[in-house]
Formats: C-alpha cells, structure tokens, sequence
C-alpha cells in the first residue's frame, strides 16, 4: 500500500491561524532572527557606552560603497516583492525577471562588500584593531552571510525550485512570498546596520 | 487559481514603487544628515528615527506587516518584548564596565579605583 499522506495548509490557509505552515514558520524564524541581531546591536551599544573612545564610522569605512549597497539592496527587495507579485498575476516570464534581477543584486552587493572589506584588511584594518573594527566586521560579516544564505534560496527558487510552478503554482508562490520575507528581513537589517556602523558620530578621538 | 485579482495586483505593483522611491529618498536623507553637525545625542536620535521610517516601509509593505493576521503581530508583539528586555538588561550592566568613571556613566564610588587602593 502505497498512501500518501498529504501534510495540509500548504497551499491554504489554515482557518484558525490564517497562515499557511511556511508562512507562521517563517516568521517564527525571523522571530529568532531578531533576537540574533538584537543581541549583536545591544552589545553595539554596550561597548559605545562603556568605551572612552569611540570611532566616527565615516572617517574610517566607506560611506559611497556603503550607500550604493543600501541601494542595491533595497531595490533587490521591490524586485523580490515584484517577483511574487508576477507569480500573483500568473505571469511565469516576468517572475523569472524579477527573481533574476534579485539575485544579480545579491551578487553585486556580495562584490561592492568584498571591495570594501579588501580595502580594509589591505590597511591594517582588521578586527582586532579595536572594538569599533570589531563590532564593525562581526556585524556586517554576519549580515553578509545572510545574503549569501538568501541567495542560495532565491537561486533554488529561480533554477530546479522552479519546476514547483508546473505542478503546485500556489504552493510555490507561497515559498517566493515566504522566501520575500527573509529577504526583505535582511534589508531591513542593513537599513539599521548602515547607519549605525557608518554614519553616527565618534565619541573622544 | 489565485484570490487576488489582476486588478488588485497592478494596484499593489504602483504601491511598491512608490515605497521604493521613498526609500531612496530616505537614503540620500539619512547620508546628508549625517554630515550636519548637531551633537551625538540628537544625531544618533535623529539617525534612528529615519532608520525606523525606511524599516517601517519594507516591514509595512514589502513583508504586507500593514495587512497581515493577529497571529502574525502576535508573535512580533513576543519577539518585540524580548528583544527590548534583552537589549535593556545588557545595557543595563555598563556601570560595570572599566574606563569610564564621569557623567550619566558614572562607577559607582565603592567600585572606584582611589576608594580600592585605599582599602589595600
């Protein structure tokens, strides 16, 4: 006997909680995500608070690099939602588009990142150099490893994940739009990293 | 095949665009505020509150926060209290810390180094 048990609510919403597993899934992970980088900013601000010295981002790091991946990223996230938009609207080509666009952004924003930290590394600049190099290289590494993780996703979803479209359409837009929340989390990251990390005054230098 | 008609979606479409120039516009801000000089309190306050602006569009409309199920703002209302306890109770142990001994940060007298040395 060969019965397959077929899980439910992966296409539909389950009617008490009005999501479908991926989506309560993804946002409990996200949850997690949060506290991940929560703990990151509060020691940020622990070790500004307790240092005498304390180094102003933009006299160090590269704020036009920085700005342009702010850029990039914010517009692989209205592709990333245009994406799951196209899918919405049964239109497979223009999906395929966006998804592409998504992920030429990831790499490019992988590239301007490896530019900046060579630059860094080429002066010295490593994170044992101080706290500020530390938290600076801790922060942005993990960040970037999210993108890289992002990526895979996206890339699975544009190349084999893609053949879900044949067979259950509405289970895969479901996964593009949940794939669309981590990416749009890992934006919504960098919108608070850049600042933070590039852009906020230095303290005794 | 799909609830959402195609109408809806091209009116959801100009909605995106419309945040993503918003979040640009918010970008050239927050690099140009940057470089006026007002103090570190008022530029970091100022920092933040544009950062919670553009993050308020991508959560609100990129990941539809705006129009989502009270499941969903129930776990974020958890993580919210979590992530607010954890960032306040660390931050809350900086009187501990050494090289700072003046100001809002002051260490307290009995961890003083002057007090220590005259104990020994």
């Amino acid at each position: 006997m060969s019965a397959e048990i077929a899980i439910p609510y992966n296409d539909t919403e389950r009617p008490d909680t009005g999501l479908y597993n991926a989506k309560l899934g993804v946002w409990l992970f996200l949850a997690s995500e949060v506290m991940l980088f929560g703990a990151l900013f509060s020691s940020y601000i622990l070790l500004r608070v307790a240092s005498d010295r304390w180094e102003h981002g933009a006299d160090i790091l590269n704020v036009p690099l920085a700005t342009l991946n702010t850029v990039v990223l914010i517009a692989s996230s209205v592709t990333m939602v245009l994406s799951w938009a196209a899918l919405k609207a049964h239109n497979f080509a223009r999906y395929r588009r966006c998804m592409g666009l998504t992920f030429l952004a990831g790499v490019i924003f992988l590239i301007v990142k490896y530019i900046e930290y060579s630059g860094k590394l080429g002066h010295g600049l490593v994170p044992a150099t101080s706290t500020f190099m530390a938290i600076y290289f801790t922060m942005t590494g993990l960040h970037a490893l999210h993108v890289i993780g992002g990526m895979i996703v996206n890339g699975y979803l544009l190349g084999p994940g893609a053949k879900m479209w044949q067979t259950e359409p509405r289970r895969f837009t479901n996964r593009v739009e949940v794939a669309g929340l981590y990416w749009h989390f890992v934006d919504l990251v960098w919108i608070f990293l850049f600042p933070t990390l590039y852009l906020l005054p230095g303290k005794g230098m | 095949m799909s609830a959402t008609s195609h109408p809806d979606i091209q009116k959801k479409v100009s909605v995106y665009w419309k945040v993503f120039w918003a979040l640009l516009v918010a970008t050239v801000i927050t690099v140009a505020i940057a470089n006026v000089h007002m103090g570190i309190l008022l530029g970091i306050v100022v920092a933040l509150i544009v950062a919670l602006v553009k993050g308020s569009l991508v959560a609100g409309y990129f990941m539809h926060l705006f129009h989502e199920v009270r499941w969903v703002y129930g776990i974020l209302a958890l993580t919210a209290f979590f992530f607010v306890a954890m960032i306040v109770l660390i931050v809350w142990t900086h009187a501990d810390q050494q090289g700072h001994n003046s100001g809002a940060f002051a260490v307290p007298a009995r961890h003083a180094e002057p007090a220590a040395a005259k104990e020994h």
